[in-house]
């Protein structure tokens, strides 16, 4: 841990005055208890508090904050932990209904019921600014921050899932971030020892300075078994387990709620430090102590440390809490009462143990050789006390502190982004079709761009078979496949976005994610049941990208409820910017789907030659905002491919009739490169190869498709199957209007019109090796 | 016969060497603590795994610290005894910490973590799809004790493609002469990088691994 000897030496000196918006503080009232201190609204300004804030937080209190209250405010009210300016259109997001066991927002993750007395937790959540400053212990944090939401809750984690976003990989500053962040996600998941089954990576220009990091874990619980993050029961103790407490990550949720500019490595102690050993010893514990019974509620500490978890578990209890902070385990000397409470140090939780109880707590934890001291009481008084040396250096009700509470919640206005008159601007008639001849070229160019090439140098670092019940390493899959161990169940899992689509359309982008998300679902042969989100956008106060955000809100919910699959919680990262402007708006959607009989599960890979080769749902003429038209016409501007959610719908139905009737071999949606990148994509596997030809096997009515429209378009709502001869004619006897036979599949040869392609060996050396090249 | 299995508290793969051992080839198997001493319910006809993971979060040297539990001392008092000790992963570096073992398991060659199905020979020739997973599992050894495990047979299995060929291509960490698993001298103490147990489920689309441990475990008489 080199870093965080690191951290503490640089600690002290690494600012100059001012810039870190609690650094000056650290010095300014030396042998001052800091309750002493004068605040005022110019104190609120360098706490990121606006003067209403400031106001409202006095009204509040009926006097002056002193400033550890102060500090307490800027942490719950910052955008990271109270969604002031998300939330009120959250709402309107479907969050309960199916499956839910738990409403939407009332815990830290969803948990939803899978059968037989079992629950799957899961909860996506974004690392952002603190990988774009260090992309290691950002990344690392991120991924051991998810699993504690998810055994917070009793859950054993059993898969995790990332969808990443950098700038350019020709450039070495995102080359370093990419490496530094993968890096970072394989030290912490590899230790933790839970398997990272699936995700996504895109390269644009628009995520340079500022890449987006977001986790996602999924656990299973006994329903019987779980915890709520709820303080009950007056004169019960309250446990502090886990790590000691350092200076690492104070003002983090802060500084997770601002832009992200040249100046933002100088706030490096606003990262936290990441130890996947203690994180691991944490969640063994955890879960055993929760066996013992004498558990009331558990919350981990996240952003905003100690003052967020009293004030949430308070809150929703309707209790109050005294906490001693003198007697919380410190990794440093001196540490300061806002220190303490602002803390994100990681791999730590607050437990509420029923009174009389605690040394069958405390047994547990010596098991594991982890702290755990009891730090404090509930209170009937709401109010929540903190004191150091008995003497009250903070005290404010409970819930003015949390989001739905005392949080304000804002409605920003919002307008129509300028660049929308660029996109109506485009005309496919501006644009010349491809030429029969370029076909190869352009197909061998698009296999090797970044968004489209094998991520295997990303994924083979992390580990993605431990816990033996990843189905996927053997058999590919749209979405991964993890076996639920005992019983015949399976989940499938996805994170999916595409941010350009989002761009171009945020409405329909957005719709189009959670499309997708269903669609890899399907294609494994699971029943989508429910999503999790992570919501990535710019500044929230720049009308234009608050237009997207709400735009995108709308979008998500129809398709949510038009797939059944409520939004069980997520999380929201504005402030993604650079010197540039905003990211795309990147609203990444993790679902979990069912699979009730693994007899009834699909891959996605071509099974043997001779197989026929078709295509469900329509061809359309378009390749608006596709990599081909983006990377290699080199157009910016272009509208979101076309979309309708009820011929999604339908298309999804009918494949899933396929696979349950067992009509087909393989199934695997058209998305990024189009038609001729998803047949590549089918036949690596077992290296076989495919004949397809274009004007023989389509009929007239695709006269209309342009060339580069039918091999490279991204129109959605298409998937590629193969089945056997037999199968083939049984489907065309069933005739659904939108299959068309394409060709079949080869021992290996690739055939395109006609023409001999060479052997799909050399073309997977290609996809295989292209991000390597890059990085080389 | 039956099994334990070590449990540090950084272990990841000992639930799955369970699940594998218990279910997929149904022998019995009992959990162990690593604070605990007691191998007694234990005879040399039994063997004892050190499951894969990070033991002690191996912050040191893998396995450096792991060598020093309670457990371990009774594990090695066993190992001289003659019972079978079988190391994966990060057991294979306890093994080697523990002087069990020869050789070291340094850092991957290209310093990155490794995770992927690859393929590894046995001495007769047979050819197994194992899952690996490791940060450091380099094998090194002075040349002559790597002429000394080949002189007595003491390399199990080593890093081949797919058609069983020893080539530099088909070894993922730059380990030397490609070996992948060790025993020692008197054939009762064994260990390897690749993750058999992974490879014993036919959900999981992959067996090799059952033949693995029966070979080298369960078999009455050891193959090699």
């Amino acid at each position: 841990m080199q870093n965080r000897n690191y951290y503490s030496e640089k600690v002290d000196n690494l600012f100059p005055e001012n810039d870190d918006p609690l650094s000056k503080f650290a010095t300014s009232n030396n042998g001052k208890s800091d309750h002493l201190m004068q605040v005022t609204a110019e104190t609120a300004k360098q706490l990121r508090l606006t003067e209403e804030e400031f106001e409202l937080i006095k009204k509040k209190l009926g006097r002056t904050p002193n400033f550890n209250e102060l500090c307490a405010f800027s942490g719950m009210w910052s955008e990271h932990c109270s969604y002031k300016n998300s939330i009120k259109w959250l709402k309107t997001l479907p969050r309960d209904g199916g499956r839910m066991l738990v409403k939407a927002g009332d815990e830290n993750a969803g948990l939803m019921d899978i059968g037989d007395g079992v629950g799957v937790v899961f909860k996506i959540e974004s690392h952002n600014h603190p990988s774009a400053i260090e992309p290691f212990q950002g990344a690392a944090t991120g991924v051991g921050g998810i699993q504690r939401d998810i055994f917070t809750m009793g859950a054993r984690p059993i898969a995790t899932l990332n969808s990443l976003r950098f700038g350019d990989l020709n450039d070495k500053k995102n080359q370093w971030l990419l490496a530094g962040v993968v890096h970072g996600i394989g030290y912490y998941g590899n230790c933790f020892g839970v398997p990272t089954v699936g995700g996504e990576v895109y390269f644009e220009d628009c995520y340079s300075t500022n890449p987006l990091v977001n986790a996602m874990s999924v656990g299973i619980v006994n329903v019987n078994k779980t915890v709520s993050a709820t303080a009950k029961g007056t004169g019960n103790p309250v446990f502090f387990v886990g790590s000691a407490t350092g200076k690492d990550g104070i003002g983090g949720a802060s500084f997770a709620s601002a832009d992200i500019t040249e100046d933002s490595t100088e706030e490096l102690p606003a990262v936290q430090v990441g130890d996947p050993f203690q994180e691991k010893k944490l969640l063994e514990a955890c879960l055993e102590v929760i066996d013992t019974g004498a558990v009331v509620g558990m919350q981990d500490m996240g952003a905003a440390g100690i003052i967020c978890s009293t004030a949430e578990m308070s809150a929703k209890g309707g209790v109050g809490m005294r906490i001693d902070l003198d007697k919380v385990p410190t990794r440093q000397k001196n540490m300061k009462t806002w220190e303490l409470l602002l803390s994100e140090s990681q791999e730590r939780m607050l437990l509420i143990v029923e009174k009389g109880r605690e040394e069958a707590v405390m047994k547990v934890f010596d098991k594991w050789d982890l702290h755990a001291n009891k730090i404090g009481e509930v209170t009937d008084n709401g109010l929540l006390q903190f004191y150091y040396n008995e003497e009250l250096e903070c005290e404010i009700p409970a819930h003015e502190l949390v989001l739905g509470g005392g949080a304000p919640q804002y409605t920003r206005d919002y307008r129509e982004p300028g660049y929308f008159s660029r996109i109506t601007g485009f005309n496919l008639l501006d644009i010349e079709d491809m030429k029969e001849e370029e076909l190869k070229p352009v197909a061998e160019q698009l296999i090797q761009l970044p968004n489209i090439a094998s991520k295997r140098w990303v994924y083979t670092q992390y580990d993605s078979m431990v816990g033996t019940a990843n189905a996927t390493t053997n058999y590919p899959s749209d979405a991964a496949v993890v076996l639920v161990k005992g019983t015949s169940k399976a989940l499938t899992v996805t994170v999916d976005c595409n941010g350009r689509y989002v761009f171009a359309d945020p409405y329909k982008g957005a719709m189009i994610a959670v499309a997708e998300a269903a669609r890899n679902i399907v294609c494994s042969g699971g029943e989508p049941i429910g999503v999790t989100n992570c919501l990535n956008f710019g500044n929230p106060y720049d009308p234009e990208v608050y237009y997207q955000f709400v735009k995108v809100i709308t979008g998500m919910g129809e398709a949510c409820r038009k797939f059944n699959t409520p939004v069980t919680g997520g999380n929201v990262s504005f402030y993604n910017q650079n010197p540039q402007g905003p990211v795309y708006p990147t609203p990444a959607i993790g679902m979990v789907g069912l699979i009730e009989d693994m007899e009834k599960r699909m891959t996605l890979d071509f099974k043997e030659e001779g197989d026929v080769i078709l295509l469900i749902g329509i061809q359309k003429n378009c390749i608006g905002s596709s990599e081909y038209l983006q990377k290699i016409r080199k157009i910016e501007f272009s509208p979101a491919p076309v979309f309708d959610l009820d011929e999604e719908f339908a298309v999804q139905e009918y494949v899933s009739s396929l696979i349950k009737n067992k009509m087909i071999r393989s199934a695997h949606d058209i998305s990024e490169g189009g038609l001729i990148i998803t047949l590549f994509e089918k036949a690596f596997n077992r290296n076989l190869g495919f004949d397809i030809k274009r004007e023989t096997v389509i009929p007239d009515k695709d006269h209309a498709i342009r060339s580069d429209a039918f091999w490279f378009g991204e129109a959605q709502s298409r998937i590629v199957v193969s089945c056997s001869a037999l199968q083939a004619e049984k489907i065309k006897e069933l005739s659904h209007s939108s299959i068309t036979r394409l060709g079949i599949v080869t021992s290996g040869e690739i055939k395109v019109n006609g023409k001999n392609w060479g052997h799909i060996s050399d073309w997977k050396q290609k996809y295989d090796t292209a991000i390597e090249n890059y990085l080389a | 016969m039956k099994f334990g299995v070590v449990v540090f508290p950084g272990s990841n793969c000992d639930r799955d060497m369970h699940d594998a051992l218990a279910y997929d080839l149904e022998q019995e198997v009992i959990m162990l603590w690593h604070k605990d001493k007691d191998l007694s319910q234990f005879t040399t006809d039994d063997c004892i795994v050190l499951p894969g993971g990070f033991s002690f979060g191996d912050y040191l040297r893998c396995g450096a610290i792991a060598r020093f539990s309670p457990m371990m001392q009774s594990v090695i008092e066993f190992a001289h005894a003659g019972g079978k000790v079988f190391g994966v992963c990060n057991g294979f570096q306890v093994l080697c910490e523990s002087h069990l073992l020869p050789g070291v398991l340094l850092q991957n060659e290209n310093r990155q973590f490794v995770s992927k199905n690859i393929f590894i020979t046995d001495a007769p020739g047979n050819v197994y799809k194992i899952p690996i997973a490791h940060g450091e599992g380099r094998y090194y050894a002075d040349e002559k004790t790597l002429d000394q495990l080949e002189a007595n047979g003491q390399v199990l299995f080593r890093y081949c493609n797919e058609q069983g060929g020893i080539t530099d291509e088909s070894n993922p960490n730059g380990s030397l002469r490609n070996i992948a698993g060790i025993c020692n001298p008197n054939r009762n103490v064994f260990g390897m990088m690749p993750h058999p147990e992974r490879a014993c489920s036919e959900a999981l689309g992959n067996t090799d691994g059952r033949k693995i441990i029966k070979n080298l475990l369960i078999a009455r008489q050891l193959v090699y």
